[in-house]
């Protein structure tokens, strides 16, 4: 188990490197100019200090050189200062943000994680049932309305759902409004009375005591967790039948019908804890994916997360905002394959063992 | 692909003999009696049938865009015309006011009148939804082949030259296939599309580069795999005997065998790439306003989230257009995930 993680943590720095590389590549499009912004706030307009400016920062080095200044930064030849290097959290100036894009994304990532816990439950719990279901009715029509749902899941564009529950539940029946806030729990939440404990309105309206305050973000987020939720049903339904109707047809299953269980206890006990194995890796992946942002769905319901923030820089041509997030959503995304790896192993002995 | 009809072991012996009991037709000749298997699955599932039903009807209203709503000007036919610049849009079947386009032949006869209407109403800045939606049929089909055709090419080389070069070669190839995909799809796309914008400037060109970009590794994969298992094939030995080039085995013995499923199932992604070009075109990225785009004609809609109850059709039609065009290949696809799999068949 031990030598398993730990092999698996050796792998992490090569991953590390290829999302680095990656988005170096992405940057060498820009101007040397341009890509001045990662050090500083102003671009100049004058040809003198735009020179100066590359000259500076080494915006005109070979490109290796670069690439490692631009991982650990490079000391300031006028002020002596060290600036810039992404390892160091350094990312750069948001011109949209108008602050550092890191502190933008701490800015930004409370919403984005509300939003993913309050997802967990309906995205996991429900796409399995669903699978679940559909694979011991097998070919009965709770199977026949779960393959049809998830055909049309996955035809169904997130922004035409998303855009739809918005005109038939705010625009019509003014029950679930965009947004993160309203404006007056928003007053309640900067005024002084209350305190931020942790950032996620759910649950600082708790801690405050503020019911109303909580219910109002709850409100909020029902949309976008619908439309996430429907999303990831589509494929996690598929999985989780599959791997179910698998398990079924294997040597143990007969075992155990031979045995004389009855059929409930079969699936219960042999079926579905081995079918699980797949359909938890799924969901695993899923939910923690949305942890670096979803840009449609938050787009869709100017939900103030660090999906709707990358989709904005992208439209007003903020290339290094948008690549500052790029690097956090694939540090996410490389730190969530570890942790469903790890948590795989756990589940499942044949991982650890071979 | 294991098992294919599972033809008895007793019927290969006539069949070596010539005298098989089926006859083979001339279709199933040329394209190998595999590939025969998979084309005729796809034309008698009923939910590939119901796909390629709807994928005609796409392509019939594609190719008679022109006749269906004639262009304002030949020369940029992708341009929605406007009926003047206020910003709120106008209901169904309200008159055109400015600027009217020509008349379709189809119109007077059925109407009795030659006063064209806005049949779909009009989007903010009295963008005609009618014909953004037709003719974003044209746009889809051009986008989804074109986008699917460059990242299978790209796919394909990558993929065979690493399964059959291998060792070295294999490993660099396959790593930088790693590099790429790290990031999500969408999130790459929208980031390569957003730096590409200003150097190429708002046209299909920078969404299309970017999807292409971060589209063909999956067909890399799965073409290696097949080189991989065709490469140790028999006649592929006794190419290499003959003293043929590395290139012309490559091209001439293993391609041909290996890359018939990679293409009907890139062929399948036609319906998703269509989709994730409309979601980067809804956040305003690549085309300029006013492109015949279906993703294009929905982010109007975000101008009016308060007022969708009265200003729907902005959202319902290009939706339903959209959902209907994806729908139609995402059946496709499901038919053949049986057809090249009969084991899971109804299973997924």
């Amino acid at each position: 188990m031990t030598t398993y993680i730990i092999r698996r943590l050796l792998v992490l720095p090569i991953l590390l490197l290829g999302v680095t590389l990656l988005i170096f590549g992405m940057l060498q499009a820009l101007t040397p100019i341009e890509r001045s912004a990662l050090y500083i706030r102003d671009i100049p307009h004058n040809d003198a200090a735009v020179q100066g400016i590359i000259k500076r920062y080494g915006l005109d080095q070979p490109i290796y050189v670069q690439y490692w200044r631009w991982l650990v930064g490079q000391r300031d030849s006028q002020t002596g200062n060290w600036i810039g290097g992404v390892l160091r959290g350094d990312l750069g100036w948001s011109r949209v943000g108008a602050q550092p894009v890191i502190s933008l994304i701490k800015q930004r990532f409370p919403a984005t994680l509300e939003l993913t816990l309050w997802s967990i439950v309906p995205i996991i719990f429900v796409g399995i049932w669903l699978g679940i279901q559909a694979a011991v009715h097998h070919n009965g029509i709770i199977d026949q309305v779960a393959r049809v749902f998830s055909i049309i899941g996955y035809s169904f564009p997130s922004f035409v759902f998303g855009l739809l529950m918005l005109m038939l539940f705010y625009a019509k029946l003014r029950w679930f409004p965009p947004g993160r806030i309203s404006d007056w729990a928003a007053a309640v939440i900067s005024s002084g009375q209350f305190r931020s404990y942790t950032q996620l309105i759910t649950i600082d309206g708790l801690l405050n005591g503020r019911l109303d305050i909580s219910w109002d973000a709850l409100k909020h987020m029902i949309l976008p967790i619908l439309t996430l939720s429907y999303i990831s049903w589509a494929s996690l339904l598929r999985v989780t039948r599959s791997s179910m109707l698998e398990a079924l047809r294997q040597e143990y299953s007969t075992t155990a019908r031979a045995k004389g269980l009855s059929e409930r206890l079969v699936i219960n006990r042999h079926v579905r804890p081995n079918a699980m194995i797949p359909a938890a890796t799924l969901a695993g992946f899923q939910v923690i994916g949305l942890l670096g942002g979803v840009i449609i769905t938050e787009t869709v319901f100017t939900y103030p997360g660090i999906g709707f923030a990358a989709a904005q820089a992208a439209v007003q041509v903020d290339v290094v905002t948008v690549l500052g997030f790029a690097l956090f959503n694939g540090a996410i995304l490389i730190l969530a394959n570890l942790a469903v790896d790890v948590l795989y192993a756990f589940i499942d002995p044949r991982v650890r063992l071979s | 692909m294991t098992a294919t009809t599972a033809p008895e072991p007793t019927i290969a012996v006539p069949q070596i003999l010539g005298r098989s009991h089926r006859k083979i037709g001339r279709a199933e000749r040329i394209l190998g009696p595999e590939n025969y298997r998979i084309l005729r699955g796809l034309l008698v599932t009923p939910t590939s049938i119901a796909g390629l039903v709807l994928i005609t009807f796409f392509a019939i209203i594609a190719i008679a865009a022109p006749v269906i709503v004639p262009p304002k000007s030949a020369a940029d036919p992708y341009k929605i015309p406007r009926d003047g610049f206020s910003p709120d849009p106008k209901p169904l079947m309200s008159a055109w006011e400015r600027n009217a386009p020509d008349l379709p032949f189809w119109w007077k006869p059925i109407m009795k009148t030659d006063k064209w209407v806005h049949l779909m109403g009009t989007a903010s800045g009295q963008y005609d939804i009618f014909y953004g939606v037709i003719w974003g049929t044209r746009t889809a089909f051009k986008v989804g082949i074109l986008i699917t055709l460059c990242a299978l090419i790209i796919g394909i080389t990558m993929g065979a030259v690493a399964a059959y070069y291998g060792r070295w070669v294999d490993m660099v190839l396959m790593r930088i296939l790693d590099i790429f995909l790290t990031l999500p799809f969408l999130m790459a796309a929208l980031i390569l599309a957003a730096v590409l914008t200003p150097r190429i400037g708002r046209s299909t060109y920078p969404i299309m580069i970017a999807l292409v970009a971060f589209g063909w590794m999956t067909y890399a994969r799965l073409v290696r795999g097949d080189v991989l298992s065709v490469r140790e094939r028999d006649y592929v030995m006794a190419a290499k005997v003959v003293g043929n080039t590395d290139r012309r085995i490559l091209l001439k013995h293993i391609l041909p065998n290996a890359i018939f499923p990679t293409f009907v199932l890139a062929s399948m992604d036609i319906g998703t790439y269509v989709l994730s070009f409309a979601a980067l075109s809804f956040l305003g990225i690549g085309v300029e306003p006013g492109y015949a785009d279906w993703g294009q004609l929905l982010s109007f809609a975000r101008n009016w989230i308060p007022d969708l109850a009265k200003f729907w059709y902005i959202v319902v039609y290009p939706g339903a257009a959209l959902i209907l065009f994806v729908l139609a290949w995402t059946l496709l696809g499901d038919a053949l995930r049986d057809v090249l799999d009969p084991r899971l068949r109804g299973s997924r």
